[in-house]
């Protein structure tokens, strides 16, 4: 199965950049359909990254995060051809995980 | 990936259902480290926080302290969001010994838009997306040495972020 999580990380000395897209509704239980129901809420709650076994970032959002999600950050200790674990849990319980190679 | 316009709400609704329900179907065979990876992280999920209205309020949840001003804080958005829906923030600092870095949209109906745990070894800079429901300030809190210094912004919304 595909996952929902894109991942480009590059590395250049000792610094390695993460730019994440996920692709998730992001419905904030505000809007409503063409039958005039509210859409009822359903986000990513918890956004996990790790680099050898060290939590290196944790995204905690809520329902005024933009529909299928970006995030972008930087981390140090990394090289190129190291793992990198991203994992998240929506308001559901419904949950995605994936490793991706640094570059 | 291909994001529909919101011309058929019902029938995009139907379809991502039926994926989601597929989707769930396949994830409850797959076994994955995300339970271990919330353990590693230490971190609660500060729902409290997510459910305050504002900015204040949402700021105590979170951190129980408050903010001072800070130009060391330097918060990048756009004068004018075309699209309330995805408007790029992002925040960089100078600061040291940051730990957490967190986005607040005033007048959205929930302030508290998003937090992140910056631990150390991570650079103190974020980039994000977020939905605004109208013109309103944005402001980006980071802590750091366990002290809180903020920036915050006007962001003029042309078309809101929630769907009308």
């Amino acid at each position: 199965m595909a996952s929902t999580i894109r991942v480009r990380a590059t590395s250049s000395g000792d610094t390695t950049e993460v730019q994440a897209l996920i692709q998730h509704p992001m419905d904030s239980g505000f809007v409503k359909d063409a039958q005039g129901a509210l859409i009822p809420a359903h986000f990513i709650q918890q956004l996990t990254f790790e680099h050898n076994g060290k939590t290196v970032f944790v995204a905690d959002w809520g329902p005024a995060v933009a529909k299928d999600p970006y995030v972008k950050f930087s981390f140090k200790g990394a090289q190129k051809g190291d793992d990198l674990k991203i994992g998240w849990v929506d308001n559901k319980g419904a949950s995605d995980s994936t490793t991706a190679k640094i570059g | 990936m291909s994001i529909s316009l919101d011309r058929s709400l019902v029938t995009r609704r139907l379809i991502l259902k039926g994926a989601g329900a597929v989707a769930l179907i396949g994830l409850g065979s797959v076994s994955f480290g995300i339970e271990g990876a919330l353990a590693a992280a230490n971190d609660k999920y500060p729902d409290d926080a997510f459910k305050q209205k504002s900015d204040a309020d949402a700021i105590k949840s979170l951190y129980g302290k408050t903010a001072e001003a800070s130009d060391k804080v330097k918060l990048d958005a756009p004068e004018i969001a075309e699209n309330g829906a995805v408007v790029p923030i992002a925040v960089t600092t100078t600061l040291e010994a940051v730990t957490s870095i967190s986005f607040f949209v005033s007048e959205n109906p929930n302030s508290l838009a998003a937090s992140y745990v910056i631990p150390e070894g991570t650079l103190p800079s974020v980039s994000n997306r977020l939905k605004m429901q109208k013109t309103s300030n944005v402001i980006a809190i980071v802590e750091a040495g366990g002290k809180l210094y903020s920036a915050a912004k006007e962001v003029k919304v042309t078309v809101g972020g929630c769907g009308g």
